[in-house]
């Protein structure tokens, strides 16, 4: 983690009158996984497409892995792997001709291309069909061959525009694993989704996105006490001693910032880290019985959700304001 | 603000991938299938008319070509077939990336999208290219066989500026099926309004023009009392006619078949003949191709102006899905 290998400042973009993508500032870091969420139609694409140097910068600049896609469209290319949403390939060409294709347009030698091409199909458990076409491949296994791209050029930087939309739970599962995968190599990854959960599972940040602007950014955890207020709910189940009142105690654990006795013997209590540890010795010290003791660790989707819908009251009530 | 490196980066591997896409797909061997039967029977009909005139003309191979007279030519056949043949191979060259979503994958790669563009377009006119040789040398070697006369010298070139002609307005109609894949997202819009172009320039267009010339330059009633077309009505007729390319293909490819008969037009043959010039004669070969210059200038220049108009759309257009 340490300098950027991503950075925007003041990225814009305009088609007319529109304005799809609005003064963006950020900064990806090398190593890090950022995730970029937002309903459709925010601009993520868009974003994306001018990292790459496929669309005009209308204002602004962006940095990417030292060079800037307006001018050195070729350099940055040739370090950033991409995947499109719904990505396509030649039908009529098996995977291993579509992959030497594209190889070849990477400028990767004919000495090394076969072995690379092997490694990667290898990797992202395409071995067995390397030889059928294209046409015969499941909607899971095109969007494998597009990660096996990534893989086989060797990418500093990978791009994955809603790399899961459209997969079923298990190729999902697999594909996020090989994702992960390039993680630990100390790829750089932006990735783009609607699978809450999952990003959750992978980035180490992420930005909200709509209508063009970054709303908020960072790790899941400061986004959950920024938007929720607090981070992680716990949920005790425990029959205290008589006479030792157990609500109290449990409100004076540092963190805690709220208690409710949600049935005779369950307490849910919001806090602003896990509280799980000090929440059983105070069951503990006040005799009680403890049963249960759960966490529900912030979630994404949560925050989205609620984050979007206070969005969307706000801009009611100025609505109704006016 | 000035990109960085070369526009050519690329370029050969896309050229090659697009010539073995053409020589892969059945649509290759359609094409060349209908080009040469549509040629078959033009030729026969030419070798069956020449046998019977062998020894009074000179020209014998380009007769295969053009025979002249009412009868069906391999030429007028290839002003018709060529264009299809053009649209063919080019209608789905851009938007068909596009529907596949495989043009934002590849132009993620390192090269810039001139070098998909022109590696298509030289992929095209290569495969044109050959088609059209093949089907050349199929008439020159069995006109040679079944007439049993060797070829002149002269003969030979002509048939050869005739074959370079034939290219260039391939690539004519080539520029213009790519302009419509760019412009349109659906390949079958593209095919279909190319289609409609090309019927509207080989059909419509000769029928068309003549009014137009005399809508715009009425004829002076002197001229018809003489009963003889204006020279002001035909030089408008003319400029007309020659904004079609296939009416420029004929005449440029009339020119130099036809040595004997450079006629282009009342016009100019009024001329001639007041200038006591004997129309009918064998023009030498240089005079030929200093009459056809314009209009093979003309058919090159078309292909280069559709392609850089192609060029200019592409660049400016979005590449997401």
């Amino acid at each position: 983690m340490s300098e950027p290998v991503i950075s925007a400042r003041g990225l814009t973009k305009r088609y007319g009158e529109a304005v799809v993508v609005d003064a963006l500032d950020f900064d990806i870091l090398k190593g890090e996984t950022f995730g970029l969420l937002g309903p459709n139609g925010a601009g993520k694409t868009t974003t994306i497409l001018m990292m790459l140097g496929l669309t005009d910068v209308s204002a602004g600049t962006v940095m990417v892995a030292g060079h800037d896609p307006v001018r050195q469209p070729l350099e940055v290319k040739r370090r950033v792997g991409y995947l499109p949403d719904l990505v396509g390939f030649y039908d009529h060409m098996t995977a291993v001709e579509n992959l030497t294709y594209t190889a070849r347009l990477m400028g990767i030698g004919r000495d090394v291309r076969e072995m690379r091409i092997a490694e990667a199909l290898g990797r992202v458990r395409l071995s067995d069909v390397a030889d059928k076409t294209v046409a015969t491949f499941s909607r899971g296994m095109r969007q494998r061959l597009g990660l096996a791209e990534l893989i086989m050029k060797r990418a500093e930087i990978a791009i994955l525009d809603e790399p899961t939309s459209g997969l079923d739970p298990q190729s999902t599962h697999e594909f996020l694993d090989m994702i992960g995968g390039l993680k630990r190599e100390g790829v750089t990854i932006l990735i783009t989704s609607h699978l809450l959960d999952q990003v959750q599972r992978l980035c180490d940040r992420v930005a909200l996105f709509r209508g063009g602007n970054i709303l908020v950014m960072g790790t899941v955890p400061d986004l959950a006490r920024q938007v929720l207020g607090a981070g992680f709910v716990v949920d005790v189940e425990a029959a205290a001693a008589p006479g030792k009142e157990l609500a109290t105690r449990l409100g004076a654990i540092a963190g805690v910032l709220n208690v409710r006795q949600t049935a005779e013997s369950t307490y849910r209590l919001t806090a602003d880290h896990d509280v799980r540890a000090e929440a059983a010795r105070a069951v503990v010290a006040a005799d009680g019985a403890l049963t249960r003791l759960s966490v529900d660790n912030p979630s994404l989707d949560a925050i989205y959700t609620r984050f979007f819908e206070k969005q969307t009251a706000t801009e009611g009530e100025i609505r109704d304001a006016a | 603000m000035r990109r960085e490196g070369s526009p050519w980066q690329g370029l050969g591997t896309v050229l090659l991938k697009e010539l073995a896409d053409h020589f892969d797909s059945a649509r290759m061997v359609l094409l060349g299938l209908l080009m040469v039967l549509a040629a078959a029977v033009p030729f026969y009909s030419a070798v069956d008319q020449i046998r019977t005139t062998t020894s009074e003309d000179p020209f014998v191979l380009l007769k295969l070509f053009n025979p002249g007279g009412q009868t069906l030519s391999v030429v007028a056949i290839l002003g018709f077939v060529i264009p299809v043949i053009a649209v063919g191979l080019g209608f789905d060259a851009v938007n068909g990336e596009h529907n596949r979503r495989t043009l934002s994958r590849i132009l993620a790669q390192p090269i810039y999208r001139d070098a998909l563009l022109a590696g298509k377009f030289l992929a095209a006119i290569i495969v044109l290219s050959i088609n059209l040789t093949c089907l050349w040398l199929l008439v020159v070697g069995f006109g040679v066989y079944f007439l049993g006369v060797p070829p002149s010298g002269d003969e030979f070139t002509r048939a050869l500026v005739f074959l370079l002609i034939s290219i260039a307005y391939a690539g004519t109609w080539l520029g213009m099926a790519m302009l419509f894949s760019v412009l349109f997202r659906s390949p079958a819009t593209a095919a279909l309004l190319a289609l409609g172009v090309w019927l509207f320039m080989t059909l419509l267009w000769p029928m068309i023009s003549p009014f137009i010339a005399q809508l715009v330059a009425p004829p002076d009633p002197r001229y018809l009392l003489l009963g003889v077309l204006d020279p002001q009505t035909a030089g408008w007729q003319q400029a007309l006619s020659r904004l079609s390319p296939y009416l420029l293909y004929e005449e440029a490819t009339r020119t130099i078949l036809t040595p004997t008969t450079p006629s282009l037009g009342p016009l100019l043959d009024q001329i001639r003949q007041l200038r006591g010039e004997v129309v009918g004669a064998a023009l030498p070969l240089r005079e030929s191709l200093a009459i056809a210059w314009p209009q093979a200038v003309a058919l090159i220049a078309g292909a280069i102006v559709l392609f850089v108009a192609t060029y200019v759309v592409f660049q400016r257009q979005e590449v997401r899905a």
